[in-house]
């Protein structure tokens, strides 16, 4: 046995892009500017392997002659360390032992088609720096080259002997006593066991037990503590709790059933024949019909705990838990396209501003748009929308949500397992992932014990993933199984759990595939290892089931037996190590109560009246303000093409680079009926009333979908609340005010929600230079994602302008509304009415859009939103190389402005359900007729003139050159 | 006519499969997808088609080299199969995954000397993935797949899309052979100078290449993107084309055996 060491470098004459870029961070970090790093990647090979052997691997597996060039060396050989500069430290950094390591995997694969055989593959990143001493590597080698929540740094040359994990399991059954213990000891053991529970919640446990006459195994705990645990199962949305804002006082029994859900009940109900949801807040996604043949699912979930700690792999497998979360829909449905919203702080910020513990936004940033595009793309899903809100209250909790939309066949959109089927899992091996505080201490790589990775940090395996979605698709349609679920946080706990719910399983631990020996049952049972999901297999099914996984690489594993007793059966070998009725796993866990109360803001007058000196300058500023600049730069990271159902892009307008308002996608090859996605999110406004900011997310979600051509009375939409710490009453306040505006707007507009996910307690504390603890709360961030449907694709548009001499119309009324906009953020005001949303006007608006988009009226139709008039038309004009010339005195508004109020009000206010059209000269007078019902005005022209003219009567206000309006939006994210 | 089999060859990881497949269809071919398994399991099973094509993805997730896994299952195990499918005047396309496992693999380009490929497909130069459109010259007469074919808009989407050549030797030998059948240029068609134009570096805008025959070819734009006009970037500003510039490539594909 032998333990080789590859390094790879770029050849001779080749850039170290991977050096410059590093150096470049390190600069940004404030180390001394001489700094210099030569990066190299690496590979350790463990196994009967001779020196040609290596030699051979390198060049013609490993490394690419015409750009690398190697160094082949058993692990600890001179020849490894000779520096390529002089006097360069030696920086290694290594994955965690058990951390998922892809290109290892494959490069194991890889080997093995040589002929050659490898025991254990290991890859590792090598850093050569100069021009610094070892105390500002360290600090580089911890801020920049490794995180240490996943990876782990050996300065110096690398030393060691084996690469193999894992040692022998040995069986012994614990039980914890918890029948004889006090209030205090109950609490104790929540928390030191990590279960998370309240003491009402142990004490139900304790009663249960008590009656039992006997102590519960660790396992029925862990077991207890998942299904009870917030994350599964929403204790606090969907628990009582006694409202009050001053103005009503309202109880519910479980608030997202009498709010969000509700509102979806009552919209089914009118609707009566014509409803057209199909499955609402009950699947891993909500499904609504599409066409004759399918149904469209669609679902948004939140990552954001694992994301701040390492954004890469949070971010990764964020976006492989939703794609999961569709795939396990029904039987199954086929990953149509990706969504992403993101929250971050300032990533300018300076790096002595950053409190202790906390990563740099632009590295949490880049890291997170890396996780999602390299799972997205791998996975063959186009993303299609996105967007990203900067608040520096995000600085500890970046948020990271995560969307997926999915095609699945009418008759395939309901599943239910049977007593006598296999439970099947399929996919990765389960490991130590998703264990907190979990220890494994063979063969590391430093002679310390180290910590395995914990729960919240994994990386992702996408091509695993991939290998599941294939076989699941074609078993779907061979009709081989009843049920399939996804495995995320819970694993096999939730995921057998959830599907044995109404019937009774029992499981066999010790069959499930581990990725290395030492896992304990009750670590099996929990592990949250990713890319798995659990199938229910007919006995007559299974052998043609496991063929097919099999031939094309998928592992399938039979892990238990639906059995109709009620019970859940744990068992490991012949041990039984868990036994615990279904009903009280379930429906065991007493309601939590909690208050929530809202102080509904009084609106704070705002003077505007010599404020508006800059209009022009302003803006430039809104432009350039990082909420409303070009997300080119991650856009085009993400492959937004591939299924080819491309059919209006993120990117759009002459130079394929403008803000599109909401993506159109052709699911099905041959139809030309297709779906949009868009979202609508305001965290500044709940500033002001979270009412309004949620009334005012579902009107620019919708608003985004009708711009493009969505039919109004086809979009469905899902709610995603990222909230602070709810057992705070004034924070719970805030949320259930904004679930309140949920259903009043949903339930006019007959907008359904369909499904949707909750992340709560978003706090982030630490304590700062003077020892005094400082939280930092995100503000109350509520996204809607709507999904829309256009029965022809080629009547969609989009918003840039076309062309010359086409006139320029804006739908909707203008209000005083600049409280949360941002206006008053670049021009650091506060104050005024937050915008608001008069669902009997959308009534009116959206349809009648509709009609003009869909009757070929509309030449260009922009949503209106940050930034108000001015920021669309800036965006309309460069975007189509068109200059622009409107009057303001044009502008339709709720009351009467005058002087410098109403120019701001006109050109900043964010007032909702409003668009920015182009409409050709010679369809003007049907497009007047179209929206006979709703406020218009028409206010200009397009122009050749390349620049943007905004006038009131005859007073000049705005004359700017588009081209100068385009490099303020470009400018500040063009990484 | 006859109907050409198109045998679409796909691995873990592969992803434009479907669309691959049914550019194949719309052409007029008739296509199977089918998993490299059963092409190991039984090499003869190409022998009953006459196009075979490796589309787009991450076989094998692209790790250690976009395309290196499957290239080397390829060189390991199915390198007779494959050169008697080439010799039967039989065609071979690869799209950008493809394109490198063919280059990799040495079916596009063969060995040198040393047993080393004559070129690769590298990192873009911005060390990034992208996604973008790009104008595109036909530069061969000898490229099957381009015939009648002058210009192209089309989408790239790659993290490793730059074609570099061993040396001087090998570049000018396959310019002068006509295989650097296809280039990127700027709208205007001159040839492009830099980034966006050529959104990747590839030496001498290479953007494909197509063996001595002409008959195997690889590229790394995605042809099976645009085959109908709405797939455009811009069809809401410029209208609908009433085919896409990549059809023609498939249709060139199946006329081949016509």
């Amino acid at each position: 046995m032998s333990l080789w060491e590859i390094d790879i470098y770029p050849a001779d004459g080749q850039v170290d892009r991977a050096g410059e870029e590093l150096t470049s961070d390190a600069i940004d970090l404030g180390l001394d500017t001489s700094i210099q790093i030569a990066a190299a990647h690496g590979y350790l090979l463990e196994g009967d392997i001779s020196e040609s052997q290596a030699n051979r691997l390198a060049d013609k597996l490993l490394a690419d002659s015409i750009v690398e060039k190697t160094v082949v060396a058993p692990v600890g050989d001179i020849r490894l360390q000779q520096s390529p500069t002089e006097d360069a430290l030696l920086v290694n950094v290594l994955n965690k032992p058990g951390v998922m390591d892809p290109v290892a995997m494959s490069a194991q694969k890889g080997i093995e088609d040589l002929g050659v055989s490898a025991e254990q593959v290991r890859t590792f990143r090598k850093y050569w720096v100069t021009g610094v001493d070892q105390q500002s590597v360290n600090r580089l080698a911890e801020k920049v080259l490794a995180n240490d929540a996943i990876e782990q740094v050996v300065h110096g040359p690398l030393e060691l002997d084996a690469l193999a994990l894992g040692t022998p399991y040995e069986f012994e059954l614990q039980t914890i006593a918890i029948r004889s213990l006090n209030d205090q000891q109950l609490e104790t053991l929540s928390k030191e066991g990590q279960l998370y529970l309240t003491l009402v919640e142990m004490q139900t446990i304790q009663q249960h037990f008590q009656q039992l006459e006997r102590e519960p195994t660790d396992i029925e705990l862990e077991s207890i503590a998942q299904t009870w645990s917030e994350h599964c199962s929403h204790k606090t949305l969907a628990g009582r709790i006694a409202y009050q804002d001053g103005e009503t006082q309202r109880h519910f029994e479980s608030m997202l059933k009498e709010t969000v859900f509700a509102a979806t009940v009552k919209i089914r109900e009118e609707l009566g024949d014509d409803d057209w949801c199909v499955s609402v807040f009950k699947d891993n996604a909500g499904i609504v019909t599409f066409d004759d043949q399918y149904n469209i699912a669609f679902k948004v979930e939140t990552h954001n705990h694992p994301s701040a700690l390492e954004p890469y792999g949070g971010a990764n497998t964020g976006i492989g838990g939703v794609i999961r979360d569709t795939l396990g829909t029904g039987m199954g449905a086929k990953p149509i396209c990706n969504t992403d919203v993101f929250c971050f702080a300032n990533p300018d910020m300076a790096h002595d501003e950053l409190p202790p513990g906390v990563l740099h936004p632009r590295r949490v940033m880049k890291g997170v748009v890396s996780g999602v595009r390299d799972y997205g793309n791998r996975m063959g899903i186009p993303t299609v929308n996105g967007a990203i809100y900067f608040d520096d209250r995000y600085l500890g909790n970046p948020l990271v949500y995560a969307g997926n939309v999915g095609l699945i066949p009418k008759e395939k959109s309901f599943k239910q397992a049977h007593a006598g089927e296999w439970a099947v899992v399929i996919g990765g091996h389960t490991g130590r992932d998703g264990i907190h505080g979990a220890t494994f201490s063979s063969a590391e790589l430093t002679s310390d014990s180290e910590m395995l990775s914990g729960g919240a940090v994994q990386i992702g395996n996408a091509i695993t993933e991939k290998m599941v979605m294939d076989v699941l698709l074609e078993a779907r349609d061979r009709n081989l199984y009843s049920c399939v679920t996804d495995c995320g946080a819970g694993g096999l706990s939730s995921a057998i759990g959830e599907m044995g719910e109404e019937i009774g399983v029992e499981v066999y631990l010790d069959k499930a595939p581990l990725k290395y020996d030492g896992l304990s049952y009750t670590e099996i049972w929990i592990s949250e290892a990713q890319e798995r999901m659990v199938f229910s297999v007919p006995d007559e099914h299974w052998e043609e089931f496991h063929s097919l996984c099999e031939s094309e690489g998928v592992d399938a594993t039979i892990v238990g037996k639906f059995v109709d007793h009620g019970r859940l059966v744990l068992k490991y070998h012949d041990h039984v190590v868990g036994d615990l009725t279904m009903a009280f796993l379930h429906d065991g866990r007493p309601p939590v109560i909690r208050d929530a109360h809202y102080e509904i803001p009084q609106i704070q007058k705002m003077d505007l009246e010599g404020q508006a000196s800059s209009l022009a300058d302003d803006l430039k500023g809104i432009l350039g303000s990082l909420n409303v600049a070009s997300k080119e730069w991650v856009v085009r990271q993400y492959d937004h093409e591939v299924q080819a159902g491309s059919v209006v892009k993120p990117l759009v307008g002459i130079q394929n680079d403008g803000p599109g308002d909401a993506a159109v996608v052709k699911p099905v090859l041959e139809s030309c009926k297709g779906i949009t996605v868009s979202c609508g999110m305001n965290p500044r406004y709940g500033d002001y009333d979270t009412y309004h900011m949620a009334a005012s997310a579902i009107d620019e979600a919708v608003r985004n979908s009708v711009a493009v051509g969505a039919d109004p009375t086809r979009i469905a939409v899902l709610d995603n609340f990222c909230w602070g710490y709810t057992d705070r009453p004034e924070t719970l306040g805030s949320l259930v005010r904004a679930a309140l505006a949920c259903y009043d707007i949903a339930v006019e507009l007959k907008t359904p929600f369909i499904s949707g996910k909750d992340s709560l307690n978003n706090e982030f504390s630490y304590q700062n230079d003077a020892g005094e603890k400082v939280t930092i709360s995100i503000p109350p961030t509520l996204l809607i994602s709507a999904i829309g449907q256009v029965e022809d694709v080629t009547t969609c548009t989009t918003m840039d302008a076309k062309e010359a001499g086409n006139i320029v119309y804006q739908v909707g009324t203008t209000k005083r509304e600049l409280g949360g906009s941002h206006w008053t953020f670049v021009r650091e005001l506060t104050g005024g009415a937050v915008p608001t949303v008069c669902t009997e006007n959308c009534n009116a608006v959206f349809p009648a859009v509709h009609q003009a988009i869909k009757s070929g009226l509309i030449r260009a139709c922009h949503d209106m939103s940050e930034g108000g008039l001015a920021v669309a038309a800036a965006e309309m004009a460069f975007a189509g190389g068109l200059g622009m010339t409107i009057d303001l005195a044009c502008v339709k508004t709720d009351q009467e402005y005058s002087g410098d109020t109403e120019n701001i009000v006109k050109l900043f206010a964010e007032s909702n359900t409003r668009f920015l059209m182009e409409v050709a000269p010679e369809n003007v007078e049907a497009f007047e007729q179209t929206m006979a019902d709703v406020a218009f005005s028409r206010l200009g022209v397009i122009s050749d003139e390349q620049e943007l003219v905004v006038n009131n009567g005859d007073l000049n206000l705005i004359a700017t050159p588009i081209e100068e309006l385009k490099e303020a939006w470009q400018s500040p994210l063009r990484w | 006519m006859t109907t050409p089999k198109v045998l679409v060859l796909r691995a873990p990881g592969t992803n434009c499969d479907h669309e691959t497949s049914y550019a194949f269809e719309l052409a007029g071919g008739q296509a199977d997808r089918v998993h490299i398994n059963r092409v190991l399991e039984n090499p003869s099973l190409v022998e009953q088609y006459q196009i075979m094509c490796i589309p787009g993805g991450f076989s094998y997730g692209d790790d250690v080299a976009a395309g290196r896994i499957f290239a080397n299952q390829m060189r390991s195990h199915l390198a007779d199969v494959m050169n008697e499918f080439k010799s039967c005047d039989k065609l071979i396309l690869g799209i950008c995954n493809g394109f490198q496992v063919l280059i990799k693999s040495g079916l596009l380009l063969a060995d040198d000397a040393n047993g080393d490929p004559p070129a690769t497909l590298c990192w873009n130069n911005h060390g990034l993935y992208e996604d973008r459109w790009v104008h595109l010259q036909n530069s061969s007469d000898k490229c099957v797949f381009l015939r009648g074919v002058d210009r192209l808009y089309l989408p790239i989407a790659h993290a490793e899309g730059k074609f570099v050549m061993r040396s001087e030797e090998i570049a000018t030998q396959l310019q002068a052979n006509q295989q650097l059948a296809l280039k990127y240029v700027d709208a205007a068609g001159a040839p492009a100078s830099g980034f966006p134009d050529n959104p990747n570096g590839a030496q001498g805008n290479v953007a494909g290449v197509c063996d001595e025959s002409g008959r195997v070819f690889g590229l790394m734009p995605h042809p099976e993107r645009f085959l109908e006009g709405t797939q455009h970037p811009r069809w809401t500003r410029d209208g609908l084309q009433s085919e896409g510039d990549g059809l023609a490539l498939f249709r060139n594909a199946v006329e081949y055996f016509a």
